[in-house]
Formats: C-alpha cells, sequence, structure tokens
C-alpha cells in the first residue's frame, strides 16, 4: 500500500511501536471566489468582495460575509499597498513547512480598500525595523502557479517607518 | 434549565510518548471516572467521544475508543473539537429527557504524530496554508496584536508561565512542573517573537473523562454532585486577518451567556476558582479579560497583583494550566475536571480553600477561534 506503510516496529518498555506514514493525495476544488482571485493576481490585481449587505470588502474574497450572512458577489480591486496590522519574527526551523529560511516573518497586512488583512509572508525586509502600521507592499511572482505564493511576499514601501 | 451535576471524573497522568493505545488510555478514565461515581457502567445511558482524525491517525477515529468509553450497545456518538465542546453536547443530551447520565470522553496522542504539520492541516488549502503556519507562528501574531495594543509585556506573560508551571508541582497529573523564575523565562529561547519557549505549552498525551447526571439520578452517585450554573460557547471568523485579533469577542459572549445562566454579575467576585485554556502564556492574560475577571486591556496588571496566584483573590489555574499539561482535546475537558475537583474539595495539594463556584474554560481553533465556558458551584 503506498498511502499508509508499517516502516519499522520499534520497542519501548517492552511494548511495540508501530511507525508508518501517512501520504494521502488530494484535490481541493478552490471555487468560484477563489478561482476568480487567483485570475486577477495573474494581471497583478488584488481584488476582494464587497458585502451587499454591510459593505464589507473582505481580501481574500469568500463566498459568504461571517457578519451579515450576505452572499457576496460584487468585486472590488483593491490597491497594492497597505499597512502592516501585526506581525511575528520566526526563529524556529521547521523545513517542510516553511517555504523560506528563518529567521523570516509572517504578518497581517490590510490593503488600502480593504476592511479585512491579509495573512502572509513578509521579504526584503530589515526584520528588526518592522512596525505595527509600516507601509507594505504585494511583491508578485513572474510566473503565477493559481496558489496563495502568487504574490511572493509584501515588502515594506521603500523608505516606510 | 434543569439540575445537571457532574458526579464522576477521571484523568491519567499528562506526559509525553505514552506507550498505552487510544482505547487502554480512554478505558482508563473511564473507569477512573465510573469508580468516582461509585457506578457501574449499566448506570451509563449514552455516551460522546471526543476524537480528531488527523491527529489520531485514521479515519473515523472515535471507533478505535468507543468500546473502551463504553458504547457497547449504548447511543454512543463523537465530538471533534475541545472538551469542553464534548462535555456541552454530553449536557444536553443529559437535558434532552431521554438519558439520566451520559458519559463524556477525550483523548489524544499527539506526539504520535507532527504536531506542527497537523496544526498546518488546520489552514485553509486554498489560501493560507501554503505560508506553513503553525500554532506557535501563528498565535504570535496574536500574542502581538493583544501586547501591542494594550502594551502588555513579554514579562507580564512570562508570570503567567512561572506560576502555572510552579502550581503544576502540586498536581500529580501534570506533564511539565517548573521552579523558574520570570528572567528564565526571558531568556528562552526565542521561537516567533514575542513567543519563547517558556510562553509555550507541552505536548502531552492524555485522556479525561466526565459523567454527568440528571438530578434524580445524580442523588444515586457516591460523591456530593457538582452542579452546572451556566454554559456558553461562541464562534469567531475563521481568517486571522477578518478577527480583532487582539481582544476575544467571542469569549466575551461565552462568557456572558454562561454568566446570565448562572446569575453572575461580578465575575471576578462571584468566581473563587478558574481554570482557563493557556495553550500560551500570554493567552491567559486575555483569557482574564474576556472572562471579565478585569477590564480591557488590564490583563497584565491582573497578574502583577498577584490576584490570580494560589491564595489570591481568585486563583487562575491551580492544577497548573495547559502550560503545564496540553494534550490538545484533553485539555478543555480537564479544566472541567479540575474545576470540579476544586468543589468537592478534593484537588489535594492544589485546593483553594472553601471554593464554592468554580469556572473552566476550553478553546479550539486558530487562535482560538471558538470558546466554551463553563460555570460549577456545590
Amino acid at each position: 500500500m503506498d498511502n499508509e506503510t508499517i516502516l519499522e516496529v520499534k520497542e519501548k518498555d517492552g511494548l511495540l511501536i508501530h511507525q508508518g506514514v501517512i501520504r494521502v493525495p488530494y484535490t481541493w476544488a478552490a471555487g468560484a471566489v477563489a478561482s476568480r482571485f487567483y485570475a486577477g493576481l495573474r494581471d497583478k490585481k488584488i481584488c476582494g468582495a464587497r458585502c451587499p449587505k454591510c459593505q464589507l470588502v473582505l481580501v481574500p474574497p469568500k463566498k459568504t460575509c461571517h457578519q451579515c450572512f450576505g452572499d457576496l458577489n460584487e468585486w472590488v480591486e483593491v490597491s497594492n499597498e497597505g499597512s502592516l496590522q501585526t506581525f511575528t519574527v520566526v526563529h524556529y526551523h521547521e523545513p517542510e513547512l516553511h517555504p523560506i529560511k528563518p529567521p523570516f516573518a509572517y504578518g497581517i497586512i490590510k490593503l488600502d480598500g480593504a476592511d479585512t488583512g491579509m495573512t502572509h509572508l513578509i521579504g526584503e525586509a530589515d526584520l528588526k525595523g518592522l512596525r505595527e502600521g509600516m507601509r507594505m507592499k504585494a511583491v508578485f511572482k513572474e510566473k503565477p502557479d493559481g496558489n496563495y505564493l502568487d504574490i511572493k511576499y509584501f515588502k515594506p514601501v521603500k523608505g516606510a517607518k | 434549565m434543569d439540575r445537571v451535576a457532574i458526579v464522576g471524573v477521571g484523568q491519567t497522568k499528562y506526559e509525553r510518548g505514552k506507550t498505552k493505545n487510544f482505547a487502554e488510555l480512554v478505558y482508563e478514565v473511564t473507569r477512573k471516572a465510573l469508580d468516582d461515581a461509585g457506578m457501574g457502567l449499566s448506570d451509563i445511558d449514552n455516551v460522546v467521544t471526543t476524537t480528531n482524525d488527523f491527529y489520531d491517525g485514521r479515519t473515523i477515529a472515535c471507533m478505535a475508543v468507543a468500546e473502551a468509553a463504553g458504547s457497547y450497545g449504548r447511543d454512543a456518538t463523537n465530538v471533534e473539537g475541545d472538551g469542553t465542546l464534548s462535555a456541552f453536547y454530553g449536557l444536553m443530551r443529559t437535558l434532552s429527557g431521554v438519558y439520566g447520565t451520559t458519559m463524556v470522553t477525550t483523548h489524544c496522542k499527539l506526539s504520535e504524530g507532527s504536531p506542527r504539520k497537523l496544526f498546518n492541516q488546520a489552514f485553509d488549502p486554498v489560501y493560507e496554508r501554503s505560508l506553513g503556519m503553525d500554532a506557535i507562528s501563528s498565535c504570535a501574531l496574536q500574542a502581538r496584536a493583544y501586547m501591542h495594543r494594550f502594551g502588555v509585556t513579554e514579562e507580564q506573560c512570562a508570570r503567567v508561565s512561572v506560576k502555572n508551571h510552579g502550581n503544576a508541582r502540586n498536581n500529580p497529573y501534570a506533564h511539565v512542573s517548573l521552579d523558574i523564575t520570570v528572567d528564565d523565562v526571558m531568556k528562552s529561547p526565542m521561537l516567533a517573537e514575542p513567543i519563547k519557549r517558556l510562553d509555550v505549552s507541552p505536548i502531552s498525551d492524555g485522556a479525561c473523562a466526565i459523567i454527568l447526571a440528571t438530578e434524580e439520578r445524580a442523588k444515586k452517585a457516591a460523591k456530593k454532585p457538582v452542579w452546572v450554573r451556566g454554559v456558553g460557547h461562541c464562534a469567531d471568523a475563521y481568517r486571522l486577518g477578518e478577527r480583532d485579533l487582539s481582544v476575544s469577542p467571542a469569549l466575551e459572549a461565552a462568557a456572558g451567556r454562561a454568566y446570565r445562566m448562572a446569575g453572575i454579575t461580578d465575575p471576578s467576585r462571584e468566581i473563587n476558582v478558574a481554570e482557563v485554556y493557556d495553550a500560551f502564556s500570554y493567552m491567559e492574560l486575555m483569557w482574564y479579560e474576556g472572562l471579565g475577571f478585569c477590564g480591557q486591556g488590564e490583563g497584565g496588571k491582573l497578574i502583577d497583583s498577584g490576584a490570580t496566584q494560589m491564595g489570591g483573590r481568585l486563583p487562575v489555574n491551580p492544577s497548573g494550566g495547559v502550560l503545564s499539561a496540553h494534550s490538545v482535546q484533553v485539555a478543555g475537558l480537564a479544566r472541567i475536571a479540575e474545576a470540579a475537583l476544586q468543589l468537592r474539595g478534593e484537588a489535594e495539594k492544589r485546593q483553594v480553600p472553601g471554593a464554592k463556584v468554580s469556572l473552566a474554560h476550553g478553546a479550539g481553533g486558530i487562535c482560538a477561534q471558538t470558546h466554551c465556558v463553563w460555570v460549577l458551584s456545590n
């Protein structure tokens, strides 16, 4: 079996421990909303959904407004720039998870025109100089793949403090 | 609400790398809870287990523990989430009028899997998952948002770690008990700013069970009943960027519902002891605020005042809390078990003298998206 194989039997305190790996191929339908969001990134455009009831602009977009349960079908383009809401500098190594080597930063960036923040990587930054409210700009991947890393990361706008 | 009591509790010791399998762990606590209640399995009308297929490394994971929880021949159901939610479901079943007693169990052996990779699977595969975040890095965003907004310091968070790891020395079930100082926490390795090694809960294996009973059936139990006075549960938005991470409106709502049901108007005066879900040290300070133990942004001042340490006005986590034993889905139910032991006066070296009203809090999801609050009394 490819999906779950007992690789090794170990012993601890006189009892057996079976060690294996679970590897299960899967597909996830991105849905109409995320598909359109990623289509926008191909043209270096970041699009959000505006709730017709409460006017909340959600970036990245989703199908349903969590606040008022409105059906989100109005699209708005927001700026590639925004402000840093919060961030963390990661120091531990988790090479199979982290897309880049530590130390690096994650941040939540609220783009101009959006009401929600985008959680993402921060790049091309002096990690010690990051501050809440700092102006940040999206850096797009040259050849987009249709996924979240089509924005490579957000970087501080030149001269931003 | 009709009266429902907790009549039996059972816990394993929490530790990493237990050699007992899921069923053995669940059998241990089911047996302990029955013995505690002076009941036999024939006294149990229905069963609620708690599993997570990813954590357990198998699908339909409830089937691995159902028989060990006494489900054979009974109505047995399962919850995927924190143990406080399983107990919430068990409470509803007990209140339904169909069942006089409910066995609630939960287990977790996250040490057998890959905790950081598994937690990463909680993120949306179509959006944020590829960022590689896990519990530590995502909670670091929340910690910073909270601390920056209210001027809470890393030293104040460290005081929670010192207090709870110290309290754990009085709890035979705790996984990590430490005699440490604020300086020790501050000098522990930085993981994701501002979270350091000693601000983080351990990965603990373990299990917990409680038995809920209607008033009539509680009369037949061996121990004096601990009454459920109020419960509340509330969920926030899923995505971090859609929440104000510096506050916890979901906890405020859950606590408000539980307090209204229990008739609590001044929680910091009326509650004698609390067990809260402190997966990270900063969380305990945020939860003080969400639970109304102090005003918004005053969690740091509350820990500084000493009010929440043993001997203080409102001791929080006499057991050592989740910082001292984090068996993920078990942790909330363990809070309920500990809060019940306090009211029975059976918490031994961790007993808060004369406790009459206790609170238990559970949380689940990325940066505690959901909260469940229980108010118990004699």
